[in-house]
């Protein structure tokens, strides 16, 4: 089995020389993450050690306070706390110890370090070994660092993903694991073509439970649902994993190619694959074809946020017919983000880093038809008259393989859509 | 260390931002690292800004640490000067910032800015987002207003609203409305729709209207030291709260106490035989002081609601809260904990909360109807129609928000009548419309139970209570289970639930 996309006539985006900026940053921090990854494990916690800020992002970020009592929450740091009155790793002991009493349900705990945490160098590493070995094997306990100093947005489930790898069990058993927190409906979707082309050992990281059982060795291979995923990408390098690199799966064509590379790893023949992806490539078009009308030949901008802007702009530019103006990334990893620079046809401005305001004078000089950005960048861009796309839909709605494909274009183009339905001219 | 499931305020510097945001031509500089850029949303989402909030974030990284992060914050302000243009900036630390003593106050001050540079102090660790705006508001007023000659005509300042406020945009309107009736101008509107030349103004004012005590307090008592005005201490917020504040700002201007009060509805409203079923209705009231205290006197003096406990969540306002509570004959709740809320809430069972957000979701859980009346705000707190809290038009916004949530007492009334119809019944379901209604099933067999305190429903009794209307049936199990412990009785019986409904009927 070998598929390759035709790549694109006039080149691709991979050598293409990359605008690199240091300035002001809009994008969350990687505690952010943390809204998607409780809903995923569901007998995980995470406890954020850190500020009144920090528990104000999440509740921010969260948007609505719909859970009386979620599986998160901030251990917030005090005045004697940081002048040393009270030893913070007893505290943070007294604190996890009342929250398991109440929690019995709790089987993994995250102790997520911040901003704060990482600046008082409060030692999370050391504390999750110690509880760990008071609370298992009931209860494992795991740090990572969500930090806006260290993480950008996605990057908190990389950090999250990447602190459970050397914990794995070894294994030298052939498998696949599938990296990324993906829904459940679409996890399934996904081990269901897999299974279809006849690879029956796929494993996924993360599992939904701690008792799921998970290992890693070196005739585990993995593939990326994700394009933020580089430290777990290195972690499970280091346990001596190899990485199958890929387009990642967003709309038909990234959905194949994505398919392809583990097809080839195992072996599969053109004919089982064909009989496999033939019909849902063929209803992805479809879908694709119908959601992105309002697409054709419309520009976009992409501002740095999701760390997804390199795939999604080559599914929209190959895809949907839309023509991208600039792309930039929080950053760029070459190994990761490769395969898709090279599909992605030469043209766009790449950027990696941020100085918002320089940022947003090319944007409005450019005036693209769409702009894909943060939340605290949407309503005053719509404001200027140029229409947005808050990119942190992305990562909260389904949008991964076949079925997803025309959801996909469908959240691009709805904002289209809905500025030529408005009649009135908004003035506010 | 403190663990916090869900927060009622952010930390100061968003304080500092719902003041800065609410001007114009002042800008913000703040130290902090990238994932703080997150407060923009709240500006532009939950309140639907059309601008980016007016602030500059330093965003320095891990990286940045080992090395010279003092560099950043200089660069920051000199960019922020040159591309906005501000008359004033204001400079500070977050709460990583503050870890890492920068001094941003020092630093800027060195810089040689031909504009006025003021440094905030708010400790991350200590206080909240309500003093952030208080002390961010009052240090503005303390560098840029000066004495002078008064205005001709009698003017006032209102001072405290600001960006993401709790109906801040419409009160300011009614109140303008509402003086300029009594024949006093607005000299200085502020923190909110102001510049920094306005603030300078502010000292040609004859007095000070103080709509939120949380945000402008210091503020307005350095104005009366240092600038001769002397301030409003009513708030506002009901028709006898607004009928005193008319009569306080009489007091201090010598004007005369008249307003047409022919669009005010609400005393007319509670008067109605329509809400004869409000009498008595037990409410929870938990907010922001201010508005507790406000609604504290609306609920038991213009709704005839029965007040059965109150709390604020800001610190700030606790000895007023508790003499508050004092005179109401209930307990303060003043915490800033989620949970105890809950808890209090579910102990004292009201039948509606006036409470913020978190307690509608509390409300939700409990099934108790409730009206938001204070922040923390929600993009809902945020409507496109005019909805005042303040003056005669915010008694009548509030009398229908408040009552919305309960079921009118007209229908209320026809609930009881139908409630033994077939498509009534409690497995109907949310409508009886069309197709949904379904017939009540074969009635089960009521059979005894026994309660945590060891107390016996026998049958028939049981059996009784399932006849009384779902929404009050937990209320009547209650109230019969605790008039049986009163009488020291282990059993309950049809007797009993009777004795019960009559010992308790109001």
């Amino acid at each position: 089995m070998n598929y390759i996309p035709t790549p694109p006539t006039g080149g691709g985006c991979r050598t293409a020389p990359v605008l690199k900026e240091r300035g002001q940053r809009e994008v969350f921090c990687g505690l952010t993450g943390i809204i998607w990854l409780h809903r995923k494990m569901q007998d995980a916690f995470f406890l954020v050690v850190g500020s009144r800020t920090c528990a104000h992002l999440l509740q921010s970020a969260a948007g609505v306070m719909i859970f009386a009592e979620p599986r998160f929450a901030t251990a917030i740091l005090e005045e004697g706390d940081l002048a040393g009155l009270k030893d913070a790793q007893d505290e943070l002991d007294m604190q996890v110890e009342r929250l398991l009493a109440r929690r019995p349900d709790i089987k993994q705990l995250f102790l997520v370090g911040s901003c704060p945490s990482e600046v008082i160098k409060l030692d999370l590493a050391k504390a999750a070994e110690r509880q760990s070995q008071k609370h298992g094997p009931n209860v494992r306990v795991l740090n990572y660092s969500g930090s806006g100093i260290e993480t950008t947005f996605t990057e908190g489930e990389d950090a999250c993903l990447a602190c459970m790898v050397p914990v794995l069990p070894q294994t030298d058993k052939r498998q696949l694991i599938v990296v990324g927190a993906l829904p459940d409906v679409v996890e399934d979707q996904m081990l269901e073509l897999l299974k279809g082309l006849g690879i029956d050992n796929v494993r996924c990281l993360p599992t939904r439970t701690a008792a799921d059982e998970l290992s890693v060795g070196p005739n585990t291979v993995f593939a990326l649902t994700q394009p933020f995923l580089g430290e777990t990408h290195a972690a499970l390098l280091r346990r001596h994993a190899r990485h199958l690199p890929a387009p990642f799966p967003y709309g038909e064509e990234g959905t194949t190619a994505w398919l392809a590379a583990i097809a080839k790893e195992f072996d599969v023949d053109a004919e089982t694959f064909a009989r496999v992806t033939d019909a849902p490539r063929a209803r992805a078009r479809a879908a694709v074809s119908q959601a992105s009308e309002a697409l054709q030949g419309k520009s976009v901008f992409f501002m740095p946020d999701s760390q997804m802007e390199i795939p999604l702009a080559r599914f929209l530019a190959r895809e949907c017919g839309m023509l991208p103006i600039e792309v930039g990334m929080p950053y760029i990893h070459d190994a990761i983000h490769g395969p898709d620079l090279d599909l992605l046809p030469a043209g766009p401005q790449i950027s990696e880093g941020q100085d918002v305001d320089k940022q947003l004078d090319r944007a409005r000089a450019a005036r693209p038809d769409l702009t894909v950005c943060g939340l605290g960048l949407a309503n005053p861009l719509e404001a200027e008259g140029l229409t947005t796309k808050w990119a942190i839909e992305l990562v909260f709605t389904p949008v991964h393989f076949y079925e997803q494909a025309g959801d996909l274009a469908g959240l691009f183009s709805r904002p289209v859509r809905r500025r030529n339905i408005l009649g009135l001219e908004a003035a506010e | 260390m403190k663990l916090s499931v869900w927060t009622y305020e952010g930390p100061p510097h968003v304080g500092a931002m719902r003041v800065a945001t609410g001007m114009k031509g002042l800008h913000y500089v703040l130290h902090a690292p990238q994932g703080d850029t997150y407060a923009d949303l709240l500006f532009t989402m939950i309140e639907r800004r059309n601008h980016r909030p007016p602030v500059s974030y330093t965003t320095f990284q891990a990286r940045d640490l080992g090395a010279d992060t003092s560099h950043l914050f200089k660069d920051a302000c000199r960019d922020a000067i040159e591309r906005f243009k501000p008359e004033a900036i204001i400079v500070g630390a977050s709460c990583t910032a503050e870890l890492i003593q920068d001094d941003p106050g020092g630093l800027a001050e060195t810089m040689g800015f031909d504009i006025p540079v003021i440094a905030l102090e708010l400790p991350s660790y200590q206080r909240k987002e309500n003093f952030g705006c208080d002390e961010t508001f009052f240090q503005i007023v303390r560098h840029l207003a000066k004495p002078m000659e008064r205005t001709k005509r009698i003017t006032c300042n209102l001072i405290g609203p600001t960006a993401l406020g709790f109906r801040h945009r419409d009160d300011i309107e009614e109140l303008t409305g509402l003086l300029s009736e009594m024949g006093i101008d607005v000299n200085v509107c502020a923190p909110m729709n102001s510049t920094p030349t306005d603030i300078a103004r502010m000292g040609a004012a004859h007095f000070n209207v103080l709509m939120y005590p949380e945000t402008a307090e210091a503020a307005a008592r350095w104005c009366e030291t240092n600038l001769d005005q002397p301030y409003t201490k009513v708030v506002p917020i009901g028709v006898g709260a607004t009928r005193d504040f008319i009569a306080e700002v009489a007091a201090i201007t010598g004007r005369p106490a008249l307003i047409d009060e022919t669009r005010l509805r609400q005393p007319w409203y509670a008067a109605s035989v329509d809400s004869t079923y409000l009498t008595g209705k037990r409410v929870f009231i938990f907010g922001d002081g201010t508005h507790v205290k406000a609604a504290a006197r609306i609920a038991r003096d213009e709704m005839g609601f029965e007040v059965v406990g109150i709390g604020c969540f800001n610190r700030e306002m606790a000895r007023d809260i508790r003499a508050t509570a004092k005179e109401y004959g209930v307990e303060a709740l003043i915490t800033d904990d989620y949970l105890a809320v809950e808890e209090a809430i579910e102990k004292l069972q009201p039948e509606m909360i006036l409470g913020t957000q978190m307690e509608r979701h509390i409300g939700k859980r409990l099934g108790i109807p409730c009206a938001v009346i204070s922040a923390p705000v929600h993009v809902q707190d945020f409507p496109a129609r005019y909805s005042p809290q303040m003056g005669f038009e915010g008694a009548n916004v509030m009398f229908d928000t408040w009552v919305h949530p309960l079921v009118m007492g007209l229908e209320e009334h026809l609930l009881h009548m139908f409630r033994d119809d077939f498509e009534f019944h409690d497995d109907a379901g949310p409508s009886h419309h069309g197709a949904q209604a379904t017939a009540r099933l074969e009635q089960v067999e009521a059979v005894q139970t026994v309660t945590s305190d060891n107390v016996i429903w026998l049958a028939d009794a049981e059996k009784e209570l399932r006849k009384i209307p779902f929404f009050v049936r937990g209320k009547a199990r209650r109230n019969t289970e605790s008039f049986a412990a009163e009488k020291g009785l282990n059993e309950i019986s049809k007797d009993t639930l009777y004795e019960a409904k009559a010992h308790f009927a109001r």
